[in-house]
């Protein structure tokens, strides 16, 4: 097991990058601590899968270094690296059985044939696959393939780090559940570093202790999953996570107080001064209520309900705008307007979000 | 439902029976009537029973070209599959030379069986041929026409120069299916060169080459054009194979009985093996799976 640091990391698949754009990957600088569950969490070609195989060694970075435990690693093969990493199609030898899979990469590591007995059956026992040992993998159902992926990457005892790219894709919705408790249980038990690509934000806060959002080669914020709820650092996170997704209103910001066009002026929870670019307001929906008297005239569309509240669907000034209202709130045709928490209002300049002071 | 029944429809299978009769059925049943007559002549036939057929299982020029014909393929088989297989496998797998590649191994394919004949008799003549000069050259005895091995020699090259492309374009389309994942977990699991071959590419390829194998097999089995054009069944009856002496004997000596019962055999012969062949691949296939 080990730390790893990326040191101004930077990836392009052109030979000759020239701006920004050119990078797959734009830089980076990150130390992933040792024992911890990280869940990497991006829509398509964002680059996840490129800073999975980085660290990997699959893919060698345009730029800076990669450290494992303060040892560099750039130039060293994957096969130094001693990394797990379960694909998102299940990847096994077709040919041989499932022990024999679970026990292959021990025996390229040369280990005596009864340690390699004793740790496939341990294994085996934690994967449930103790029943399907004799039986060749071929034939086997996706979920059980992909146990063997997973188990090959565990039958090792000494791996620096787990990588996971998406594996679940391809398994049936009620399997994937119990997989990724699996999972959790196994990194609460041996306690590997876990780096879990996906693109489904349900796995990734269920899995990760900690989460890293990127956006277009970027990483835009690392954090629990309670901080990238509560405090989104940039727009992108704002409407990623969340279901639905945080809602942005252009303003104008003066001091505590934001004018959005039209509509109207709302309170801020802290003070911004001087600020440039373009200005957006973020609210989750989850602070946003109707009210009959306070706030905001909006337009009501629909309303869904989706069993543990319901969703508001409604127009600010022409701009669509999400409310979460609770079960047993009752909503009457009076109730035209939206008032936002003060305190779980963000302001965003150009994307990012933006610090106030306090009042 | 109710479903229209109109046994009328089978006359829509009738263009195909017609079709079968005429290219298939017909011509070898004329085959099978030669096998069991005997004629003296002015084309008046007699019947002869099994006559021919047990003739021919007693006939040591027979046994003799089968067990040329079966020396023959086994050769071919066993130089041109490996290195099919090692030729895909050092093929560029993308870009600008994958292309030049495929069409460069395309190229003996595409030539006509006499020309390629042509092609290797002249190349490998001692007066005019570049081979065979160059091998004189170098102090070597060669001479296809009067050397038993060196006709031999000539002929499996000769093969293996036009054939090898087939397998190696079919593995390689084997090897291109298999996806990039495999080759990552292989790295992480620390495989070695060997054991990536032994256990994902050639499971991968399997499908394709049991059709590889089951072609050469069948072509290796009936040739006939090259080595008739090379070195004509000789020196002797060193390279005369089944289809060689079969037209001999139908052609040359115009004996039409045995010469069908020949050729009932040998069509057997390949149907027996390649079904068998085909049977134990697909039931070895079968095994692999679930049990």
């Amino acid at each position: 097991m080990a730390q790893i640091t990326l040191q101004n990391l930077a990836h392009s698949y052109l030979p000759n990058p020239k701006g920004e754009d050119d990078y797959a990957l734009k830089q980076l600088d990150h130390d992933w601590t040792d024992g911890e569950a990280y869940a990497l969490l991006g829509g398509s070609g964002c680059g996840k899968t490129t800073l999975l195989n980085i660290i990997s060694g699959l893919i060698r970075p345009s730029r800076g270094r990669i450290l494992f435990d303060g040892r560099d690693v750039t130039d060293a093969p994957t096969a130094q690296r001693n990394i797990a990493q379960v694909f998102q199609f299940p990847v096994v030898y077709d040919t041989l059985t499932v022990r024999d899979n679970l026990a292959f990469p021990l025996r390229n590591r040369g280990l005596p044939a009864a340690q390699v007995a004793q740790r496939v059956q341990a294994v085996a026992r934690m994967l449930g696959l103790e029943e399907m040992l004799p039986r060749r993998a071929r034939g086997l159902t996706a979920d059980a393939k992909q146990k063997i992926s997973l188990g090959r990457g565990m039958v090792r005892q000494d791996v620096n780090a787990i990588l996971f790219d998406e594996p679940l894709t391809v398994i049936d919705p009620h399997m994937k559940w119990e997989l990724r408790t699996q999972l959790k249980a196994l990194h609460r038990e041996f306690g590997h570093t876990m780096i879990y690509v996906t693109h489904d934000q349900t796995e990734a806060l269920t899995f990760a202790s900690r989460v890293v959002v990127m956006h277009e080669g970027r990483v835009v914020q690392i954090g629990t999953p309670q901080e990238l709820f509560e405090r989104p650092a940039h727009t992108f996170v704002g409407y990623f996570i969340g279901s639905p997704g945080m809602n942005l209103l252009p303003a104008r910001v003066e001091g505590d107080r934001a004018h959005i066009d039209e509509s109207g002026t709302i309170a801020l929870g802290r003070g911004y001064g001087g600020l440039g670019g373009r200005i957006e307001i973020g609210v989750r929906p989850e602070f946003a209520r109707l009210s009959a008297h306070e706030g905001l005239p909006v337009v009501i569309r629909r309303i869904e309900d989706v069993g543990r509240h319901r969703i508001v669907r409604a127009d600010l000034g022409g701009r669509p705008i999400n409310i979460v209202a609770s079960e047993d709130e009752p909503i009457g045709p009076d109730m035209t307007r939206v008032v936002f928490d003060p305190a779980h209002v963000g302001v965003y300049a150009d994307g990012w979000r933006v610090e106030g002071s306090p009042r | 439902m109710n479903k229209p029944i109109n046994n009328r429809a089978w006359f829509l299978v009738l263009p195909v029976l017609v079709l079968v009769a005429f290219s298939a059925v017909i011509p070898l049943m004329t085959v099978v009537n030669y096998s069991v007559q005997d004629t003296f002549g002015d084309n008046e036939f007699f019947w002869n029973g099994i006559y021919w057929f047990d003739d021919l299982l007693h006939s040591e020029r027979m046994w003799n070209a089968l067990g040329r014909q079966i020396l023959f393929s086994a050769i071919v088989l066993l130089i041109e599959v490996p290195l099919g297989i090692f030729i895909a496998l050092h093929m560029p797998k993308k870009g600008f030379w994958s292309s030049v590649c495929l069409v460069l191994m395309a190229l003996p394919l595409l030539i006509p069986f006499n020309v390629v004949g042509t092609i290797w008799q002249i190349f490998g003549r001692v007066d005019i041929g570049l081979l065979g000069r160059a091998l004189a050259g170098l102090g070597l005895d060669f001479n296809y026409t009067q050397d038993v091995i060196d006709a031999w020699v000539i002929i499996v090259v000769m093969d293996v120069w036009h054939w090898t492309s087939l397998i190696a374009l079919l593995a390689y389309a084997g090897l291109r299916s298999i996806p990039d994942a495999y080759y990552q977990a292989a790295k992480i699991d620390q495989a070695s060169r060997w054991a990536v071959f032994r256990y994902i590419e050639l499971p991968k390829m399997r499908g394709v080459l049991v059709i590889a194998v089951l072609l050469r097999f069948m072509d290796s089995f009936m040739i006939y054009t090259e080595p008739f054009v090379v070195t004509g069944g000789g020196p002797g009856n060193a390279t005369t194979f089944l289809s060689i002496d079969l037209v001999k004997m139908a052609l040359g000596q115009f004996d039409l009985g045995p010469a069908a019962a020949f050729s009932i055999m040998y069509f057997l012969i390949i149907l027996l093996v390649s079904w068998a062949f085909y049977t134990v691949m697909t039931n070895l296939d079968r095994e692999e799976g679930p049990q």
